[in-house]
Order: C-alpha cells, then sequence, then structure tokens
C-alpha cells in the first residue's frame, strides 16, 4: 500500500506539470465557461422560450456532457492512457522506474489509478462547474430560474456513470500504450474505436455494449428526462468487466516486460 | 556471510535465438572496483540488466550480496544505484526536479537531492530542464540519481560517456573514494581498458556473452606474455630464416621489425646470433610486454 501511494506521489509529481495533467482541469473550465458564455448572451432567447425549471437545467447540463460525454471523453480518456505511459517510452525511464525497490504492480497500478484519477478530477470538475456556472446565470439573470429545480442527484449520477462508462476505454487504451511507445498506433486504433462505438450505440445495435468505446454513449443514451437514471446498466457493468479483465492482463505484461 | 557483491553461476541469457550471455560466472567482491570491459555488443549491458532484473534471469543464477535477484528483487534493488546505457530521466522537469522525483520513490528526504547536485557540478544548472542539459550533463545526472539512495552497489554502465576530460577524472576520483572511504561496491563497465585499468581492482572482459577473463589488475598483467621485438634488415631474409628454425613469427606494426614470443635471455641471444651470423643487420633485439590495451584486444579477438 506504501508503495502504490509512493507511486502515485511520484506520477502526481512528474505529470504535474504536462498537458496531460492540465487537460483535465483546463477542458471543463474552457467548455463550462463557454456554454455559460452562450447561455448569458443568448438569455432573452431562452427566456422567450418559457422553459419549465427541470427542462432549463436539462438544456443546460445537456450540452456539456453531450459534447463531453459522446466525443471529448473518449479521446480525452485515449490521450491519458497515452500520456501516463508516454512519459516513460519518451524519456527511455522504464528500466529505472523498474529498477527501484518498489513492486512492479504498485508501479503498474498507481499508473492506472491516476490516470482514472485524472479522470475523475474532470468529471468532477464538469459536474461542479456546470452547478456553480448554472446558479451564477441565475445571479446574473434572474428571470433564468435555476433555482427552481435541484439536479444535484440526476448528475451526480450522470457523471458518475459516465466516469464508470470510461474505464473499459482507459483499459484497453492502457493496455496498448503499455506495450506501444509510439503515439500512433493506440492513437488510431482508439479513433477508429470511438467512431465505430459511436456508430453502433446510437444506432442502437443490441450487442453494442460489448464494445468499450460504445460505453460512454450508450451511459447517455438513456437521458430523454430529467429523471434520475439507473446507475448499473448493462453497459457500466460491461464497462467494469471489461476494465478487470485488462487490467489484469496489464499487470501480467508489466510483470513480464523485459527491458530490452 | 558471502563474501560476493555479485556472483552469477553459469548465466546465459538469450534475445529471441540470439545467445547474449553464455554461461557468465562473475564474482565481485565487496569493496571492489570491477571493471567489466568488452567491445560493444558484448553483454555488458545485458549482464548489467540482469542484475538488475528488468531481465529475467533463471532462478538460482544471479545473486546480489547473497541473494537471489528473482526471489528477493525489492531486498537486493534497496541495496544497489544504477546508471545503465543512456541516463533515464524525465526531460520535461529539471534537474532538481529528477533528484526529488526520485527522493519521493525512494522515501527519503530532499535534501539528500541538493547534496547530490552539489557533489556532481550541478548545482548551477539545477533548475535547468533536463532535457536541456549536454551529454555530459545528463551522464553526471544519472551519477546522481544512482547515488541517492546511498546504495551499497554501485552498477554504472559506461559512466564517462560524454564527459569531457576533467569530469573523467571527477567520476573517476569519486569512485575510488567511494570505495576506499564509504566501503561501497562499484561494478563499472566500458569498453576502453586504459580507462578502467587506473581505477579497478578487479577485471572481467567479456566479448560475445562470454567470460574471457576474470581476476585482478596485477593477475592480468601477469597473463600478459612478452614479445621479443627484433628491427633487422633485410626484414623477408630475417622471417625466413626464423621461420626455418620454427619460431612462429609476426610484422611488428614499425618498419623492419618482427615478433615473436619471447622464451629467454638465452634464446634471444641465440636468435641474435643466428641472425647476425647469416648477414642480417640486427639494429635492436628487445624483450616488451605487451600492454593491457593490446592484450584486451588479444583477449576479444581471439574469442
Amino acid at each position: 500500500m506504501n508503495a502504490l501511494i509512493i507511486s502515485l506521489r511520484s506520477e502526481f509529481y512528474k505529470s504535474k506539470n504536462t498537458l496531460a495533467f492540465w487537460a483535465s482541469i483546463l477542458l471543463p473550465v474552457f467548455i463550462c465557461g463557454a456554454i455559460t458564455l452562450g447561455f448569458y448572451s443568448n438569455s432573452d432567447k431562452i427566456l422567450r422560450m418559457h422553459y419549465p425549471p427541470e427542462v432549463l437545467w436539462l438544456n443546460f447540463a445537456g450540452s456539456a456532457l453531450g459534447v463531453m460525454g459522446m466525443l471529448i471523453l473518449p479521446f480525452y480518456v485515449i490521450f491519458m492512457a497515452f500520456s501516463v505511459n508516454n512519459i516513460e517510452h519518451k524519456n527511455d525511464t522504464w528500466k529505472s522506474l523498474f529498477a527501484q525497490p518498489l513492486n512492479k504492480f504498485s508501479i503498474y497500478a498507481a499508473k492506472y489509478l491516476y490516470g482514472l484519477l485524472l479522470i475523475f478530477i474532470c468529471l468532477f470538475l464538469f459536474l461542479g462547474l456546470t452547478y456553480l456556472s448554472a446558479h451564477l446565470l441565475h445571479w446574473l439573470i434572474p428571470a433564468q430560474r435555476f433555482d427552481a429545480y435541484n439536479p444535484l442527484e440526476m448528475l451526480s449520477k450522470i457523471y458518475l456513470k459516465l466516469f464508470l462508462s470510461a474505464w473499459s476505454i482507459l483499459s484497453l487504451q492502457f493496455v496498448m500504450s503499455l506495450i506501444w511507445g509510439d503515439f500512433l498506433k493506440p492513437m488510431g486504433i482508439g479513433f477508429i474505436g470511438v467512431i465505430l462505438g459511436i456508430i453502433a450505440a446510437s444506432k442502437g445495435w443490441e450487442y453494442a455494449y460489448l464494445i468499450p468505446y460504445s460505453h460512454p454513449t450508450l451511459a447517455l443514451s438513456a437521458r430523454k428526462s430529467a429523471s434520475v437514471p439507473t446507475l448499473f446498466t448493462q453497459d457500466i457493468y460491461s464497462s467494469l468487466v471489461f476494465a478487470a479483465i485488462l487490467f489484469i492482463l496489464g499487470y501480467f505484461i508489466v510483470a513480464k516486460k523485459s527491458i530490452k | 556471510m558471502s563474501e560476493l557483491a555479485i556472483e552469477t553461476c553459469g548465466l546465459n541469457y538469450k534475445f529471441g535465438n540470439q545467445k547474449v550471455i553464455d554461461e557468465l560466472s562473475l564474482k565481485v567482491e565487496k569493496g571492489s572496483i570491477y571493471g567489466f570491459l568488452g567491445p560493444n555488443g558484448a553483454g555488458k549491458t545485458t549482464t548489467i540488466k540482469v542484475l538488475l532484473n528488468l531481465l529475467q534471469s533463471p532462478r538460482d543464477t544471479v545473486f546480489v550480496f547473497g541473494k537471489d535477484v528473482n526471489t528477493h528483487r525489492i531486498e537486493t534493488l534497496r541495496k544497489i544505484g544504477a546508471l545503465v546505457e543512456q541516463p533515464a530521466i524525465y526531460g520535461h522537469l529539471t534537474g532538481k526536479q529528477n533528484l526529488y522525483n526520485r527522493c519521493i520513490l525512494l522515501g527519503i528526504p530532499r535534501s539528500k537531492a541538493l547534496d547530490m547536485l552539489q557533489l556532481v557540478g550541478l548545482k548551477d544548472a539545477s533548475d535547468k530542464k533536463a532535457g536541456k542539459y549536454s551529454l555530459g550533463m545528463k551522464q553526471r545526472l544519472g551519477i546522481a540519481l544512482a547515488l541517492l539512495p546511498d546504495p551499497e552497489l554501485l552498477l554504472l554502465d559506461e559512466p564517462t560517456n560524454g564527459l569531457d576530460p576533467n569530469g573523467i577524472i571527477e567520476i573517476r576520483n569519486l569512485m575510488v573514494e567511494l570505495t576506499s572511504k564509504h566501503q561501497k561496491t562499484i561494478l563499472v563497465s566500458s569498453h576502453l581498458l586504459a580507462e578502467i585499468e587506473r581505477i579497478a581492482t578487479h577485471v572481467g572482459i567479456i566479448n560475445k556473452g562470454k567470460l574471457l577473463f576474470q581476476g585482478t589488475i596485477a593477475e592480468l598483467h601477469s597473463f600478459a606474455k612478452p614479445n621479443l621485438t627484433i628491427q633487422v634488415e633485410p626484414v623477408e631474409l630475417a622471417a625466413e630464416l626464423l621461420a626455418a628454425k620454427g619460431y612462429q613469427i609476426r610484422y611488428g606494426s614499425q618498419q623492419n621489425t618482427l615478433e615473436l614470443a619471447y622464451s629467454s635471455k638465452e634464446d634471444s641471444s641465440a636468435i641474435n646470433t643466428m641472425l647476425v651470423q647469416s648477414g642480417c643487420l640486427v639494429s635492436s633485439i628487445h624483450m616488451e610486454k605487451t600492454d593491457l590495451e593490446h592484450l584486451f584486444l588479444d583477449i576479444t579477438q581471439s574469442n
């Protein structure tokens, strides 16, 4: 456990000045900022629609969720998995990392957990900023009745669901980035996977839940009302099973990894 | 208790079908500076990686301080500091941050990092991105990283690569100090014997994965067989006469010189008399010990 915490601290220290780390903060800030600005500048138009508070919230939060969940999240996860491993590939530091008196599982698990943590931070910021910026809009334009409905439980569950749906992509991309040091293979496969995943999920293919890249789209596809979603659906179970299998597989790759 | 810091017992290692280490039996005594010599591609780096358990070896073939590295990986790695090939440093971090990161991994105070920067002469460049360091500076940082945990055993793979003459001398002096004052054991690999013979107490010569010689520097010197060098004219006639007498001769690097194995003073006199009586003009005849550099070449080339 101590080795895991040490390795996690080191992962944070190494990447705190990298794009991978800052992307997890800047992405929600920019996207939520842009949506808030859009709602603020188009407030007259929005007010004329006379949305009930639930629908207003759904429109506002849905703007971020739609952009983030369907498209940006999968690519961000692919980039994250690549970055966490590429820091070692690029600097040829696997040899020094595995020559430290730490067990290989901790080194591997810390990298994986760090990837998960950054995705969690990113989605948590999306949730927090969506909530706060809506209330900021209400404060600036009191007629926008964001105060009349509390979507926190619903939004928390959606973002949690989105987070869990990303595990399978992260695990798959993590294994690929562990094996290949170059940018093109994992990114290329990931890109094709995301496109196929979106098509499979949006066309309602019955086995789409078996494609990791479909999971974020599937996690969001049931959102047609402001009701609190079911957290553990078939696609989420599938994502967690994929993640568990690939996490174990990744460890065997690391354990047998010979540093040539 | 074992007096050996490193012991390998008939170690073999293959990359695919290519055997890169062949029945290697290293014995590195505690407190020694072991010069691990061999031409490029001889298997030095592979051996170091096996010692660090970066490459998997069969059980009970590699021991560090008497412990099998496969079954006591963490315990043995705690005692080792290593510099393997090019220094493994994070280019986007500064020199100081690279050391701080290692301090986190090793659980040691950050103040130690500053001491190391001072020791390897990188204090002024400590806030510069390591990716912008020259090769020599990277090498120094690599050495600082290896020394950071105050290890009992240092594995240094060509540590003077890219260093200027002053840097080479500093690193040499540092290695001697570490063994003499701090009782460290150092295995230092190189393809240059001249670099090693000044500091090493023991030498191992490896080529094509095979250990061709292992012993003290004094033993290596005694291993060097002396030659008899004759400067003579006409050299062709002298060569014919000596060959007819059954001597194994070869032409020397200088003009009109012949070389053959030295056996005794009497034999040298007899050769001289024979050549002079046959009408050859012998301008010099003397015994010459093979220097270590040539001996190294002889040993590795004969393999």
